[in-house]
This record gives structure tokens, C-alpha cells and sequence, in this order.
């Protein structure tokens, strides 16, 4: 109520030019003005108002609007059913329901107009249709509404559903536009509007040329039912808007589909099909018999022909069309592509303009492809790190790594019951992490890997029996069902830099942890003595040994820092994947991979590997986006030949560093 | 040949005798020939156990012997699996639809359409996918479960053991190999019903008169008749110079080869026969079981088989046999609920949900103190012993025998 005063008042005081500190004095003048314009039209069209249908509706609706200042409100109040029938005078207030009584309002100039009991009033309700045109044509009053989220409603409703009778109010409503944005967002829609509607074929070329190469989705969405066709058949030369005329036999348009065509368009009889002909023939069984042949000869298809053929002859069945008729009924038809769209000129600028889109659109598509190749990639290399610097310097493969990440994730979950607040969370939920995986990782190093030294089948194994130790252990404590670990606010959403490229932020930040990482661990192996003590156990452990290097010590801190960067890889995938007691087990197989084809010993290695298995990945989900299964299964097939040319990965130790 | 084979290798004998008891026990003990003390489910899971001991040798011929880790010897077992599994189905849903058929008989296209669309009307399409090409054979069906698993074994081992792969490397080759055949046949549109897998394997066309009762007891006589040749087999390819050579291979590989041994033919072909025999393990299992879906061929599984072998004691056909029968019938009492809980007063350990832990720890203890496993026990009661090499294995190898698995 309030909100339709504020409007009339608005409209009032742009329509009477008079000071507004005489507002009060102002009620009788206003009384006065409208009684020719608007208040004329509601009482000449009372019936059909309260009693509005959507088909006769429209030219009430078109008058109402036209009539002046009040009518914006007044539609607005009619399509919300705030409007009552007063069924003694027929007159129409605007009505509030209060206990047994109606309060009645003027619906023009607001002034109070007392109230009346529940009986004499009939509440005006109109139905989504109505209230649909009626909305349609609000929509030109609110896009020169002084509220600017009216005017961005109004817009988003136009893109929505827009029609032809939007063009002019909104061409004339792009000049007094005061906000810059705004005006672009009009000048768009208005453009992509005469596309659609427009009224000659000269504007909506230029409309069409107007836009370039524009990646928008609103753009292609207009062009794409302009190009839209379907298959028609004609008797002669094919007329309308033709695509393309279609040869029956050639370039994938084949003579049954001509056939079918015919038989949609009434201009053939439907050919008997094989059900059919099962159906009528068992229609037809006399005594184990279908028209003098036996039933169980009836499974060969001739014979069933025969039997038909007998009984088309006999008039028991309507004939069916043979394939010389179909031949024959097909070569008297042409066929063509015919565009809906009936004006050429629009067509092939449209057909143009869609290409050079499509063509910007498949780079734009290489460039997402690549933005997501390279995050699953980060997220490879944050999961195979840590195991790629235990097997290069241990020789171990570790089957508890996938453990490792898991025990990150639901660290971080732990530390989200304490911490609520999610940024601080995370800050101290990356360290926490380490430091757990880090000590798991060190006791494990302790207790079972040493006692198996230069045993890496047998390592392996014995990892895999802490693994699935471990897996049960996290259902037991955490439940079979996903723990969140929620993101924090500021890494909610994506960047976006059209319509086809975007990245969500977690995958930057994982990017940039992956980053992070590398830079640290190219710092520690190459300038620190821990990382020179490691290097040189690496290649040659008895050598580094009798040189003062205690190679258990390196070992276990090396298997403790490894685990503790699988720990933090686990917090950061936790942060998109559900947390589960599988999770790490889904990428170990992955992880493998990227140190098998990466190489060991050298950091180089596993960043080409997790490069290379996350590229190809994406890449072959590109060529079969529907399959994701296939994809992983080619990629693994990929890599086991790949294995053939280069067994040692793609950066391989050489020389004495690599033992053989 | 002064000796015979059976005489210089008396531990076959002991191990047919056994084996051949312990059929005739059930038999008598089962519902449909004796006793009705064994109930008919019971009767299928030990079957079921005979033919996981089966690729257990398998397993053991490859590892034990080879030294070639392998994680994915299930993918050879599922396979097995499948091809059998193509045929029963297709034969028992042809044998549905032609029963439901009124009115006119089918033609072939109709018939085949029709089962097409009973089997594959779960994943959506109706058209008979091209490997299904000879499902409606059963000896065509029965040679492809040789067939699809050997050439598999064949061509990927050639290309592995070619380019040299050992190793761990190998074994993360043949766990990516199994986890690639999973999520292939996980796919809708493999052909082989996606993750729905193949069911109603247990119902046999044309035996249905038999009943579930006699067949178990027929899939035991088999599984068990399938377990005795192929100890055999296997036993008899150990004990000769094709044996002595495979541990050398094992153990010391390079000296093999500048031996002039054809190192990469020999792992070629064992591995290969230990794929043909863990396909026709596969082959006897699924109709026990009922079902088979690709989660049956996940790298997991074949892990697992090597934990049993490794429990058992490899490097010896009974150790590995015993060990699957041991832990895979153990593992089924404690996860099917009827293990009683443990109540430790402050807490109620209930096997189901810890029977894993316990599981994977006691594997972690056997790696750590006793490599022979539970066929350890047995050479401490026959007073074997270990050579004395100085903590040394048996050579250079990451698959070689350590001195405390080795016998003198």
C-alpha cells in the first residue's frame, strides 16, 4: 500500500508542475485532472477489468497504460488482486480487507473513500495469463522508473521474455538514462530485441552486425532460432526461406528418412513395420493358421510377407505400400531445409554472424580447457609430491599415502568443529594437518618401513595393510557419510571472464598452493643441508652414508615430509571433494601415475607427470564430454604404452644416480 | 627318471588326498546328496573358496615363483567371469522370452531383439552390443574365457616385460591395467551393463530342474576337480628346470639372462598361464556367486589376493592355497555379523566394523616377522630351517626370497 503511494506521488508531482510544500492544497486539482484521462477509461471498461479474460484483455490493457499518469500504479495493483468491485455502482476502488469490512481506496487519486461490509464488494482476481500482459506492459513504465533495481528487474524480465511491443518503449527509454551501466545493458537488450522482432530486415542486420564476434550467451541465444530449420517435402521446387535443398541417398539424408518425412506430412501412406505386420497377422489366426499357413513356419520373415500378401488379397488387411512404391513416391518429392525465419537477408547474417562467434567460442572452450588441465594437474602435483620424494629417495612406493590425504581432510574438519570461523580455520588447519601427517608418517617410517629395507615389494604390501587398517579406522571414528569442510567465504565463486571461460576460486588457490609448494621444495632440496643431505642419498645411500650422512635419519624425515604434504594437499582437496574415508583412496591410482610417468628423483619429473596425466585427462573428456569413465580408462591405456618408450618416466636419473 | 613325480613331491599327493576328502565330506554333509548338515549357501561359499585358492596359485606361480608382484590378476578373473557369465545370461533370458512368446513364433531378428532389450533395457539401450556376438554358444563362450584373458595377459605382458618394466614399476603398471578394464567396463555403453554388472548367474539354462541344492554340490565337485588339476599343473611346472629357472628369475634375473635364458619369454608365458588359470577360477566362481559387476575387478581385489598369499607363505602351491582359504572364510565369518563381539568393558569391539583393522595390521605383522607365513608353522613342526646367508636374500631382486622365507 504504502509502495503504490510513493508511486502516485512520484507521478503526481512529475505530472502537476506545483512547489511541494503545498502538497495539501493539491488533492482537489489532482481530483480534477485525471477524471477525462484515466478514471474515464476504468469506468468504461469496469467489466472487463473485474471480470478480465486474457484474449479480449489486451486492448483494455493497452488503453489503461495509455491513459496517463496513475495507470502504472493502477495496473500494478491489479495484477497483485488489490483491486475490488463494488457491486452496487460497479465502481472499482482499491481495497484492504479489514475483519468483516473492506477499507476502500480511490484507485486513482489515493483519497479514502470509507469503507464498506464484506457482501458489496467482489474481489478483482486475475489469472496468470492476465497478469502476464499486464506485466508486459508495466515493463515500459518501469524502465523509466526512478529506482534503479525497478529498472534492472525490468530488463532481466525484457531478456526473459521480451516481445516486439518492447522495442519503442525502450528505444525511447535509452535517451534519459542517467545510469551509464544501465544505459549499455538497454542499448544491448534493445539491439538483441530488433534481432529477434524487429520490424525491417535492414535493422536487424545491423542489429546482427552490430554485435561482431560477442561471445554472450544472450547474443547466440537470439541468433540460434534465426538459423533454426526444419525438413519440409514439396510436390515441386522447394519455396520459402531455403537452408539447403536435400538429396535423398546423400550427405546423410537418407531415402528412409525422405519416406518418413512424406509419411509426417500426410503426403504418404505409413509403411508396414515389422510389429505391424506381426500384429495384423496374428489378428488373423484361424486354427493354428495364418491364411493357410502354419504357424510355426511363420518364423522367417518371407514366409510372414506371404502370409500377408494372401491376406491383402483376401481384403482382410489394408494394403500396404511395396518398395517400388516407396521408391517411387520418394523420387516424385524434393526436399529441403527451410529456415523458419522467412527473410533471407537476416538468415545469412545470422548464419554468418554464428560462425565467426563459433569460431571465437572454440578458442575461448581451448582456453577453459586448458584453465581446467592445469588445475587438475596442481591437484595431481599436490597429491603425487609427496609420494614421488619418498619413492625417489626410499625406492618405496607408499599404498597409505591415499591415507595420508584423507587423515589432511578430515584434520581440517576437526579443527572446523573448534574454529568456526572458516579463513582462521584453514590458516590453522594447513599446519595442523602437516604436523599430524608428519608424525604419522614419521612413526610409520619407524615402525614398519625401516625393518624393510631394500624390501619395496614387500614395503609396498606392508603399506597396504596400514591402508586399509587405517580406511576402516576413519570410518569408525568419522561415519560412512561426507564431512563438510567448507571454504571460506572469500573463496566462494569464480572469476569470470566471459561467458565461456571462468574458474572457480579454490581451483586458483589450489593452483597456487601447488605453486607455493614447488617453490618451497625447490628451495629446501637445493640451498638448505637437508635437502643436500637427501639429494645425496638419493643417489647413492652407502656413498652419502660414509660421508657422515645418517641415511635413517634423512629417510624418516623424508617420508615424514612427504606425508605431511600429502596432509595439506588432503585439506586442500577436502575443500571441493567430500570428505570421505575414500577420498584419498580416488586419486592415489592417479598420483601413481604421475610419479611412474614423471619419473623419480627429481621435482622437474613429477610436475612434467602431473602435467601430462592431468592434460590428457581433461583433454580426452573434451573429445567425449559425456564420459568422464572413458576418459580415465584411455588415459590409463596412454600411459601404459607410454611406459614402453621411456620406462624410467620422463625425467629419469642417469648415469650411477640411477642404480641400475 | 629313477623317481617318479608324485614320489619326489609327496606334499601333491597329501594336498589331492585332502582336497578330495574334504569334496566327499561336504558332499555327504550337503542338503542334496547326505546329510543336511551343510546348508546349500554354505555349500556355494565354500565352492566359491576352492576357486579363489585356485587363483591363488595363480598368484602364487607369478609371485612366489616369478617374482613379478602382480595387482591385477582379478582383471583375468573377472573376465572369466564375464564371458561365462555372457552366455548363461543370454541363454537364460532367450529361454524366458521364447517361454512368454504368444501368438506367432519369433523370427530370429524379433528373438534377438527381444533379449536384447530384457538385458539391456537397465542401461537404456536395445540393440545387442557386437561382443555379444556369440553369447548364444556356450563352447564359443567357454573358449572365450580362455581366449579374452589370454591375449589380454599376452599383449600386455609382451609390452611390459619387453621394455623391461620390474618391479614395483610393474606392479603399478598392472594395478593401472585392472583399474583401466574397471572403469571401462563401468561405462553404460561397454556393452557389458555398466556398473548394473551381469546377474541371475546362478540359475543354469537347461538345469533348472536340478535345483539350487544339487548345483552348488556340482559347481563344488567342479571347482575342487579345476583346484586339483591345476595344483597339479602347477606343481609339476615347479618341481622341473622350468621351476629351478623361475626362481632363478626370481631371485637373480641378470644372471639369468647372461646365462642365455629367455628371461622375458619365460615371464611371458608364466604369466600368461597364471592369467588362463585365474580366468577359468573366474569362470567357476560367478556362477556361484550369482552376480558379477566391474567393482569385482578393482584394483583392491587383486591386492588382497596378494595379502592372501602372502599370508599363506609364498613360494609354495599349499601356502597359497591355504592362505586364501584361511582368510578369505575367516574374513567371511567376522564381516558376516555372526563373529561374537568383543567386550573390552569400556568399549563393545563389534568384528564387523573392526574385522579390517584387525585384518590389516595382522598382514602388517606377518610382512614384519614372519615372511613365511602361516606355512611357517608348519616347518617348525617339520624342524626346517632357514640357510644361513647372514641376513642376505636369496639375490639381488626386488621380488628375490628373503633368507628367512627361503628354505635349505
Amino acid at each position: 500500500m504504502r509502495r503504490l503511494f510513493l508511486a502516485l506521488a512520484a507521478s503526481l508531482a512529475l505530472a502537476i508542475p506545483a512547489p511541494a510544500q503545498e502538497a495539501p492544497d493539491l488533492s482537489p486539482a489532482v481530483a480534477e485532472a485525471p477524471i477525462s484521462g484515466l478514471a474515464a477509461v476504468i469506468a468504461e471498461n469496469a467489466k472487463a477489468i473485474a471480470k478480465p479474460s486474457r484474449k479480449t484483455i489486451g486492448p483494455v490493457i493497452g488503453a489503461i497504460s495509455a491513459a496517463g499518469p496513475g495507470a502504472p500504479a493502477f495496473l500494478e495493483a491489479w495484477a497483485d488482486k488489490r483491486l475490488g468491485q463494488r457491486k452496487s455502482d460497479k465502481a472499482i476502488f482499491l481495497v484492504d480487507r479489514q475483519g468483516d469490512n473492506y477499507r476502500l481506496v480511490d484507485p486513482i487519486t489515493g483519497a479514502d473513500a470509507g469503507e464498506a461490509p464484506r457482501k458489496q464488494i467482489s474481489e478483482i482476481k486475475p489469472n496468470a495469463g492476465v497478469r502476464g500482459l499486464i506485466a508486459a506492459a508495466l515493463i515500459k513504465f518501469q524502465l523509466s522508473d526512478p529506482d534503479i533495481s525497478k529498472r534492472q528487474d525490468a530488463l532481466v524480465a525484457l531478456a526473459r521474455d521480451g516481445g516486439p511491443q518492447h522495442i519503442a518503449p525502450l528505444a525511447a527509454s535509452i535517451a534519459a538514462e542517467p545510469d551509464a551501466e544501465i544505459k549499455a545493458q538497454k542499448e544491448r537488450m534493445l539491439a538483441l530485441l530488433t534481432i529477434r522482432f524487429g520490424e525491417n530486415a535492414t535493422d536487424r542486420v545491423a542489429a546482427i552486425e552490430s554485435f561482431g564476434a560477442d561471445l554472450g550467451l544472450d547474443f547466440r541465444a537470439s541468433l540460434n532460432p534465426l538459423v533454426a530449420t526444419t525438413r519440409r517435402a514439396f510436390d515441386g521446387a522447394p519455396t520459402g526461406n531455403v537452408a539447403t535443398e536435400l538429396r535423398p541417398g546423400k550427405d546423410g539424408f537418407t531415402a528412409e528418412e525422405a519416406y518418413d518425412l512424406l509419411v509426417a506430412e500426410n503426403r504418404a501412406p505409413a509403411r508396414l513395420d515389422r510389429a505391424d505386420l506381426r500384429a495384423a497377422l496374428e489378428a488373423h489366426i484361424e486354427k493354428g493358421a495364418v491364411a493357410g499357413i502354419p504357424l510355426a513356419e511363420l518364423d522367417v520373415p518371407a514366409r510372414r510377407d506371404e502370409a500377408y500378401d494372401a491376406l491383402e488379397a483376401a481384403g482382410l488387411v489394408p494394403a500396404a505400400a511395396t518398395d517400388a512404391e516407396v521408391a517411387q513416391t520418394v523420387a516424385a518429392h524434393r526436399y529441403a531445409e527451410i529456415y523458419a525465419e522467412p527473410d533471407a537477408a537476416v538468415t545469412t547474417a545470422a548464419a554468418a554472424a554464428l560462425k565467426s562467434v563459433s569460431l571465437k567460442v572454440n578458442a575461448m572452450q581451448g582456453a577453459d580447457l586448458a584453465l581446467d588441465a592445469l588445475s587438475l594437474a596442481s591437484i595431481y602435483f599436490l597429491a603425487a609430491i609427496g609420494l614421488a620424494v619418498t619413492f625417489g629417495v626410499m625406492r618405496v612406493i607408499n599404498m597409505a599415502h591415499g591415507e595420508f590425504i584423507t587423515m589432511g581432510a578430515y584434520t581440517g574438519y576437526v579443527v572446523q568443529l573448534y574454529i568456526a570461523d572458516y579463513t582462521l580455520s584453514i590458516l590453522v588447519a594447513l599446519p595442523l594437518a602437516f604436523a599430524v601427517t608428519f608424525a604419522a608418517g614419521v612413526a610409520m617410517e619407524r615402525l614398519v618401513i625401516r625393518h624393510l629395507v631394500r624390501r619395496p615389494l614387500e614395503t609396498l604390501l606392508a603399506t597396504f595393510g596400514i591402508s586399509i587398517a587405517l580406511q576402516q579406522l576413519f570410518k569408525n571414528i568419522f561415519g560412512t557419510q561426507a564431512r563438510p569442510l567448507t571454504a571460506p567465504e572469500w573463496l566462494d565463486g569464480a572469476w569470470v571472464l566471459n561467458d565461456v571461460v571462468s574458474i572457480s576460486y579454490i581451483r586458483i588457490a589450489i593452483f597456487v598452493l601447488a605453486l607455493v609448494f614447488l617453490g618451497l621444495f625447490l628451495f629446501v632440496m637445493s640451498r638448505t643441508r637437508l635437502g643436500l643431505e637427501v639429494r645425496a642419498v638419493t643417489q647413492n645411500p652407502s656413498m652419502a652414508a660414509s660421508m657422515g650422512i645418517n641415511p635413517d635419519k634423512i629417510n624418516m624425515l623424508t617420508f615424514g615430509l612427504g606425508s605431511g604434504i600429502a596432509g595439506i594437499a588432503g585439506v586442500a582437496i577436502g575443500l571441493f571433494a567430500k570428505v570421505t574415508s575414500e577420498l584419498g583412496a580416488d586419486y592415489i591410482v592417479q598420483s601413481f601415475m604421475t610419479v611412474v610417468v614423471g619419473g623419480v628423483g627429481n621435482i622437474w619429473g613429477t610436475l612434467a607427470g602431473a602435467s601430462l596425466v592431468g592434460g590428457l585427462q581433461k583433454g580426452i573428456e573434451a573429445l567425449n564430454p559425456s564420459n568422464t569413465l572413458a576418459a580415465q580408462t584411455y588415459m590409463i591405456l596412454f600411459i601404459i604404452i607410454f611406459i614402453q618408450f621411456r620406462p624410467r618416466g620422463i625425467i629419469a636419473l642417469k648415469g650411477r644416480a640411477a642404480g641400475d | 627318471m629313477t623317481q617318479g613325480f608324485l614320489s619326489k613331491n609327496p606334499s601333491v599327493l597329501i594336498f589331492l588326498s585332502a582336497l578330495a576328502l574334504f569334496t566327499l565330506v561336504i558332499t555327504f554333509l550337503s542338503n542334496a546328496y547326505g546329510a543336511e548338515l551343510i546348508s546349500t549357501s554354505m555349500v556355494k561359499t565354500l565352492g566359491k573358496t576352492l576357486c579363489l585358492c585356485l587363483i591363488a596359485i595363480a598368484m602364487d606361480l607369478v609371485w612366489g615363483y616369478m617374482g613379478i608382484l602382480s595387482l591385477g590378476h582379478f582383471a583375468f578373473f573377472g573376465l572369466g567371469g564375464y564371458m561365462v557369465g555372457m552366455w548363461l545370461m543370454y541363454a537364460r533370458t532367450r529361454d524366458i522370452v521364447l517361454q512368454s512368446n504368444a501368438g506367432l513364433p519369433l523370427t530370429p531378428q524379433e528373438l534377438s531383439d527381444a533379449i536384447a532389450s530384457q538385458i539391456f533395457g537397465v542401461v537404456g539401450t536395445s540393440e545387442l552390443p557386437a561382443i555379444w556376438a556369440f553369447a548364444g554358444s556356450l563352447p564359443a563362450q567357454l573358449a572365450l574365457v580362455l581366449l579374452v584373458p589370454g591375449l589380454l595377459a599376452l599383449v600386455f605382458g609382451w609390452l611390459a616385460f619387453r621394455s623391461r618394466v620390474t618391479g614395483v614399476y610393474l606392479s603399478i603398471l598392472t594395478q593401472a591395467m585392472t583399474l583401466a578394464l574397471a572403469l571401462y567396463l563401468f561405462q553404460n555403453d561397454s556393452g557389458l551393463r555398466g556398473n548394473n554388472g551381469l546377474s541371475g548367474l546362478q540359475n543354469i539354462p537347461g538345469l533348472a530342474w536340478a535345483g539350487q541344492d544339487r548345483l552348488s554340490v556340482w559347481f563344488l565337485w567342479a571347482s575342487a576337480l579345476a583346484l586339483g588339476l591345476c595344483y597339479l599343473a602347477a606343481a609339476f611346472t615347479v618341481s622341473g628346470k622350468f621351476g629351478s629357472v623361475m626362481r632363478a628369475i626370481r631371485d637373480d634375473e641378470a644372471r639369468v639372462r647372461f646365462l642365455g635364458y629367455p628371461v622375458e619369454g619365460y615371464k611371458l608365458f608364466v604369466f600368461t598361464l597364471t592369467a588362463l588359470i585365474a580366468a577359468i577360477a573366474g569362470a567357476l566362481y560367478y556362477p556361484q556367486a550369482g552376480i558379477i559387476n566391474p567393482a569385482e575387478i578393482a584394483p583392491i581385489a587383486s591386492i588382497y589376493l596378494a595379502v592372501w598369499v602372502a599370508i599363506g607363505g609364498r613360494g609354495r602351491l599349499w601356502g597359497a592355497v591355504f592362505g586364501a582359504a584361511f582368510v578369505s572364510l575367516v574374513s567371511t565369518w567376522f564381516t558376516g555379523g555372526r563373529a561374537p563381539d568383543l567386550n573390552l568393558g569400556f568399549y563393545t569391539v563389534k568384528w564387523v566394523d573392526w574385522w579390517q583393522v584387525l585384518l590389516g595390521l595382522s598382514f602388517v605383522m606377518v610382512t614384519l616377522f614372519a615372511p613365511k607365513g602361516l606355512s611357517g608353522l608348519v616347518d617348525l613342526l617339520d624342524g626346517l630351517r632357514p640357510p644361513q646367508r647372514r641376513g642376505a636374500p636369496l639375490g639381488p631382486n626386488e621380488g628375490a626370497l628373503q633368507e628367512r622365507e627361503a628354505q635349505e
